[in-house]
């Protein structure tokens, strides 16, 4: 019973390096670049909604809302002034930039809200209690865990089945090409990072409902767990990056469980070092063979 | 209906293109021809608007694409089919026709993807496959049929020949030869001299950037300057 109440901990915490791996994942495949700046776009999120709630006094849900709202438009701001004039440059320039762009939003946010860190109003409280009250399970890990498969599921479908989403399959593939057939690709990219950021500030303010510290730096070590979550997973693939974040979360938490708490991160990464070792691509990253 | 005139197009300050200028009329084949590096992709792709020429201007259908977006230029009815192929190797054959249609309203994609799979039977048989499984006819094939979902007023395909069997080749030129019977306007690039000036209305042979012969392509065949240079002996 221990065993599976950690397990469920660890499935909750992978849900949300799921969803903020998504968005890592789905900027790699069409923009061709690492997002550094998203992990932050988490914490900005987390700040809308504390804010909403503390001193607007809005409802949670709203709170989430408005979240989504400022950070899709972040998002969409942050690739049109930072990353849209470098669309040429060398990737390491870009690289360079987005971790520009992740400082500039950790020092923003200290300015404006400061260094002292804030207690985050949970979104829902209360625990559900099973086996006469040997498993209990937070409502927000329920609501984290249930959010992850839904917005899993939209993308899976938007991607396979809408025209958007395909156009967007088909400029991660080849550019040029998707110009030929008369795609904006310059949208499609606005349109990535819309999705990426609206889908970091769900996670921030699941994060914050699970972890109620927030900080500046709050969104930096979620940023990078997803990031390897999504290089777990095969970085590009939008179902990699979910069972990544899943795996990832499960690790993490068994190892905190039984083996320990200050080494619960370097097993993290050593996992992924070995995966990486095995499986250059990521669990299910692709390798396509191609004719020429 | 498509007046090239006077493009400079430059990689970096490598000076790709010098002032080109040509013409392709409604309802004909006109091919450029010339040796690998002559600037023959150069001028394709300046056309659609993925490179842009320092000067001259580029009309079609009496309107300058200066300065025009490619994904625009497709929605106007001039159709590329890249060198390579290029097509969406992840994506399924049909997929791959939908995005042609992406100008498209909805509503003619289904139509329009029947008329592909008429013209090409075998990408019909090979609807559901993943692009990147098909041969390389195959992906000629599909990169044609994706160029004409867009319902083209000009179809420009880049090297179609380029690694094929010769059966292919002829398979190919065959296919050609049928958009031209249906009226389709082509211009056609092609390394392949012989072929691409026994379909062809007109030709230019372009040089290390300029063009240096123009004619029929019957003239052009019997050239023997051209001769010399392309159809070997």
């Amino acid at each position: 019973m221990e065993f599976l109440s950690y397990l469920i901990s660890g499935i909750s915490l992978g849900s949300v390096y799921a969803i903020i791996a998504l968005g890592y994942t789905m900027v790699y495949g069409i923009a061709k670049m690492l997002n550094f700046a998203h992990g932050d776009v988490i914490m900005v999120g987390g700040y809308i909604s504390f804010c909403a709630i503390s001193y607007l006094n809005l409802p949670g849900w709203l709170s989430l809302l408005l979240a989504v709202l400022v950070c899709t438009v972040l998002g969409v701001v942050i690739e049109g002034l930072a990353y849209k004039p470098l669309r040429q440059a060398t990737s390491l320039a870009v690289l360079i930039t987005a971790i520009g762009v992740s400082y500039f939003l950790q020092n923003s946010a200290l300015l404006i809200w400061g260094a002292a860190p804030k207690v985050y109003p949970p979104l829902i409280s209360g625990t559900l209690k099973l086996f006469d009250g040997q498993l209990s399970i937070s409502y927000v890990s329920l609501l984290t865990m249930a959010a992850c498969i839904v917005i899993m599921v939209v993308l899976t479908t938007f991607t396979s089945k809408s025209k958007m989403g395909k156009a967007m399959r088909a400029c991660s593939e080849d550019k040029g090409a998707a110009q030929l057939m008369g795609i904006n690709v310059n949208r499609t990219i606005s349109l990535t990072f819309a999705i990426g950021s609206g889908l970091a500030a769900i996670a921030g303010v699941l994060l914050c409902s699970s972890y109620p510290t927030l900080m500046p730096t709050t969104g930096s070590m979620p940023g990078i767990k997803a990031f390897t979550a999504a290089v777990f997973g095969g970085i590009g693939s939008i179902p990699g990056a979910f069972l990544g974040g899943i795996l990832l979360g499960i690790i993490e938490a068994l190892a905190k469980a039984y083996l320990s708490t200050q080494l619960s991160n370097s097993i993290v990464f050593a996992v992924l070092i070995v995966v990486l070792l095995v499986r250059p691509a990521g669990l299910l990253g692709k390798y396509v063979p191609e004719k020429v | 209906m498509l007046k090239v005139n006077d493009i400079n197009v430059y990689y970096g300050s490598i000076h790709a293109i010098k002032g080109v200028s040509f013409e392709v009329h409604q309802g004909e084949v006109v091919t450029l021809i010339g040796a690998n590096g002559a600037g023959k992709s150069t001028t394709l792709q300046t056309i659609s608007g993925l490179l842009r020429s320092k000067t001259g201007s580029i009309e079609f259908l009496g309107e300058n694409l200066g300065g025009v977006a490619p994904h625009k230029i497709v929605a106007k009815g001039l159709a590329h089919v890249p060198e390579g192929r290029r097509v969406f190797l992840q994506m399924t054959v049909e997929e791959n026709l939908e995005m042609g249609a992406f100008t498209r309203p909805n509503s003619e994609i289904d139509s329009g993807i029947e008329n592909v799979y008429e013209r090409f039977p075998r990408l019909k048989e090979r609807r559901k496959q993943i692009a990147g499984t098909l041969s390389g006819g195959e992906q000629q094939m599909l990169a044609m049929g994706r160029a004409l979902m867009s319902s083209p007023k000009l179809l420009m395909l880049d090297e179609p020949s380029m690694g094929l069997a010769p059966l292919l080749v002829e398979q190919i030129f065959d296919i050609i030869r049928e958009l031209h019977k249906a009226g389709t306007t082509i211009l056609l690039v092609e390394q392949n001299a012989q072929m691409a000036l026994s379909v062809a209305d007109r030709g230019y042979v372009l040089e290390t950037g300029k063009i240096v012969a123009t004619g029929t392509g019957a003239d052009l065949l019997n050239d023997d300057a051209v001769k010399k240079a392309y159809l070997g002996g």
